[in-house]
């Protein structure tokens, strides 16, 4: 057995102050390869391997290459053998690639604590060339964009030569055309012996390079199966304990007015020469790999940066929006792509996050009515059937789904005519992720013009009346619901 | 979303607390209401270590002396929640202090002109304070520390370095007066605190001051006017330190240029011991006025038991920097 498994965690329990995180979790990985840890939010996915990293202590057996292990801490772990990918990037911005990967164990001269550049840079450079990586190790991190800067993370993990490798969501920022590079380098450190435990809500992903996979639902373990045995809907089943059959409720929605029109629109250095319009009841998805100028685009549109040349119009008239709230005064609602930096207000509470943008609405002389917030709250909360055990909860108690649906109501609370969404499922589970679909397409029938910014291929094909390619800043084409397809908006978007 | 697997448990745990032991009873009220006990707790401790603490007379001398600190912290108590500091308020009490007593000599104006000019010059300062912060993208550290130094040596030069006496009785009323035997200062410290505690905790005003602290972008994205908002509540704290200073002069009955030194980190102890968060978006003003009044408590009580002023300074070291402990291992935990 030992010799089969370079891990075995057993009866794995954690509790928090009231609540038992993990239940009799085991998780077993083979040698030398890629066990997928799958789950919705709140199954326990982090929490196990922040254990196994020795962030939490728990109690259990963790055995790593059939020895008994007991962990202080990530520099313990590290020292064992074990490297973690962290989801949340966290590089010191103002050091350089090099000094970043080596951040803790720089080469020094003999032992004088002198930093030895040279070689710090030679040894990142014969890491990178490994890898398949070119970007310079020279550069400061805060020059790199997120899917590089997550292209560092992944080398520097490996560069530990650890014998296991926990990636959390390893792909939520980066491009399809990186993940194919990191699979890559997946398949050759498989090949070296190094297993790899993969955590990811991409279904795709898992299918293609995980070999095994577990699956957590509530701080309980559900099984372990080998991939091949397991397709899409039988996964989705165990991870959410029911069956979600149609995972995209698009209902047909009443095409009517444009309501949106776009001429021409180009911001400097960031896209060139867009056109399009969005008619009300309708969704329109725009589809581009990371720095195609999807979210600079509509960042123009929502005022936060104009753009230097072209016309917006508004129900047929032309507008000039400098500002998000010339945005709003204009009807439009903007679901930002980052919850954290510039969606949600953390230390606010769920009643304060949903009206902040809508408090004109609720204030006599500048005094808030606040009976009526409440009442409005309330039937938010309802409607979007958020998980919250009041309105006075911290939005940062909540899971990322419910925080997503909390921002939701903040901008249907303007009663937008256009709503812009961008990645509106970003780490949200399953359950969540199919309840917002079918709120958008519900939105879209009520007559709202939606635009639906998304990474993920299926959800653009699967939500959207129309698709707008673009690639590089330039926009490629356009495609219907009935001709797109996966292949069909690649081949656009690389012709 | 790495903490939030754990805390997405969080709604269950809070619908089963009524279940759960005393344990999580105790700690969760005491998380809630702790500033306060401690607060309860000091009291009790002077009662019993010196029977000149709790007798009516000293209770007035400390709230009195506590209110002039506690005024001009609640206007930085508002700051804070924005993300930002006032370092300023010290010497721009000084600035008001002399400005204010030079029109306020018996005979010459009535007592309407040296207030308006006293708030008109605290409200100025923060104005720019706010507009260097907010259109000069400045970090309000420097951009108070700037002011802090200028208005000291505005003072110094306004009244050539010496002290401006012989004030009206009406100005000075409003230091030293009383209606129905209690201070007048007690009484505008706490309309002052009534008005500021409505003014963040139930109008748009205080909503967007959250709001900005917690997420400046995010506050941008809902459409709130950033820049215009910091300026006002900078504006706001130079008000509140304006009536603070102008209190402070008409107590102890001249225009001092040095007058306030060290006001400023005094206020800033007050807000952080009740339990505004220098990382911004967290805050209240009862929070703020109990933590000046457990300063004030401090300082009176260990007045009272003849401990040398210079261990107070060391006590009241460790108080603050304890309070900000508890606070961030709170924020910790959630």
């Amino acid at each position: 057995m030992g010799a089969e498994y370079i891990l075995e965690m057993e009866n794995i329990t954690k509790e928090f102050p009231g609540v038992k995180a993990l239940d009799n979790i085991q998780l077993k990985v083979k040698k030398g390869t890629v066990h997928a840890l799958m789950g919705e939010n709140g199954a326990g996915k982090s929490t196990l391997m922040k254990i196994l990293f020795g962030i939490y202590s728990g109690s259990g057996t963790i055995k790593f290459n059939g020895k008994e292990l007991k962990l202080s801490g990530p520099k313990d772990a590290l020292n064992n053998g074990i490297s973690m990918i962290h989801q949340e990037l966290s590089p010191v911005p103002y050091m350089t690639v090099a000094e970043n990967i080596f951040l803790g164990r720089e080469p020094v001269y003999g032992k004088s604590g002198w930093v030895n550049k040279k070689k710090l840079i030679e040894n990142t450079k014969k890491l990178f060339e490994t890898l398949n990586i070119s970007i310079d190790p020279t550069t400061k991190m805060k020059d790199l964009s997120i899917a590089n800067m997550q292209m560092v993370e992944i080398a520097a993990a490996v560069s530990h030569h650890a014998n296991l490798i926990i990636m959390d969501e390893p792909t939520s920022a980066i491009t399809e055309k990186e993940v194919e590079h990191l699979f890559k380098i997946i398949r050759s450190l498989k090949k070296k012996g190094v297993s790899i435990i993969y955590i990811s809500h991409k279904m795709d992903e898992v299918f293609k390079i995980c070999d095994e996979i577990t699956v957590l639902r509530d701080g309980q373990y559900i099984g372990t199966k080998p991939a091949h045995e397991l397709n899409q809907d039988s996964l989705i089943q165990m991870m959410v304990g029911r069956e979600i059959k149609q995972v995209f409720h698009k209902e047909k929605a009443e095409v009517k007015e444009v309501v949106l029109s776009v001429k021409n629109l180009s911001r400097k250095g960031k896209f060139n020469n867009v056109s399009f319009e969005v008619r009300k009841g309708e969704i329109l998805g725009i589809a581009g790999l990371m720095g195609s100028g999807r979210t600079e685009l509509i960042e123009s549109i929502f005022g936060i940066a104009p753009p230097t040349s072209g016309e917006i119009y508004l129900h047929g008239k032309r507008v000039s929006i400098q500002s998000p709230s010339g945005a709003i005064r204009n009807k439009i609602g903007l679901l930002t792509e980052d919850r954290k930096l510039t969606g949600a207000f953390l230390p606010l509470s769920v009643k304060e996050n949903m009206i902040i943008s809508s408090l004109e609405n609720f204030v006599n002389f500048g005094y808030i009515k606040s009976r009526l917030v409440k009442k409005t709250c309330d039937a938010q909360v309802k409607r979007l059937n958020i998980k919250t055990p009041n309105l006075n909860q911290l939005i940062m108690n909540l899971s990322g789904g419910n925080q997503q649906k909390v921002l939701l109501a903040r901008w249907l609370l303007n009663d937008p005519d256009l709503l812009i969404l961008d990645e509106p499922t970003r780490g949200v589970d399953v359950g969540a992720k199919a309840e917002i679909h079918k709120l958008i397409s519900k939105l879209a029938q009520e007559g709202k013009a939606i635009i639906m910014v998304s990474s993920e291929m299926p959800e653009i094909l699967g939500m959207s009346d129309r698709v707008l390619v673009m690639h590089e800043g330039n926009q490629k084409g356009e495609l219907s619901r009935e001709e797109a397809t996966q292949e069909k908006i690649l081949e656009v978007a690389y012709q | 979303m790495e903490s939030q697997e754990t805390i997405a448990k969080k709604p269950t745990i809070l619908s089963d607390r009524y279940q759960t032991g005393w344990k999580e009873k105790v700690s969760e009220i005491f998380s809630r209401y702790g500033i306060f006990i401690i607060f309860l707790g000091m009291v009790t401790l002077m009662s019993f270590l010196t029977p000149y603490f709790f007798n009516v007379l000293n209770l007035i001398n400390v709230v009195r002396q506590v209110s002039f600190i506690g005024i001009v912290a609640m206007g930085v108590t508002f700051v804070i929640i924005t993300k930002g500091i006032d370092l300023s308020s010290g010497s721009v009490i000084a600035l008001i202090s002399v400005v204010a007593a030079d029109f306020a000599h018996p005979g010459e104006h009535s007592l309407f002109v040296p207030l308006a000019i006293g708030v008109g010059v605290g409200a100025l300062t923060g104005l720019i304070n706010g507009t260097i912060t907010a259109k000069g993208m400045i970090p309000p550290f420097i951009a108070t520390l700037g002011m802090m130094t200028a208005a000291r040596g505005l003072a110094l030069l306004y009244s050539d370095g010496r002290p401006i006496g012989n004030l009206s009785d009406s100005f000075l009323f409003i230091g030293a007066g009383e209606i129905l035997g209690i201070p007048f200062p007690i009484i505008v410290f706490l309309v002052v605190g009534i008005i500021s505690h409505l003014l963040l905790s139930n109008t748009k005003f205080g909503k967007y001051t959250y709001a900005i602290g917690g997420n400046e972008q995010a506050a941008r994205i809902c459409g709130i006017n950033v820049d215009r908002h910091l300026i006002l509540v900078y504006t706001y704290a130079g008000l509140l330190t304006a009536i603070a200073g102008l209190m402070l002069t008409a107590r102890i009955s001249v225009g001092q240029p040095s007058m306030g030194v060290m006001y400023e980190l005094d206020a800033i102890a007050a807000a952080v011991i009740g339990g505004t968060s220098l990382t911004g978006g967290i805050g209240t003003i009862p929070g703020t006025m109990i933590g000046a009044l457990i300063i004030g408590v401090l300082n009176n009580g260990l007045d009272l038991l003849n401990v040398s002023s210079y261990w107070q300074q060391i006590l009241k070291g460790a108080i603050i920097v304890t309070a900000v402990l508890i606070d961030s291992r709170k924020n910790k935990k959630s």
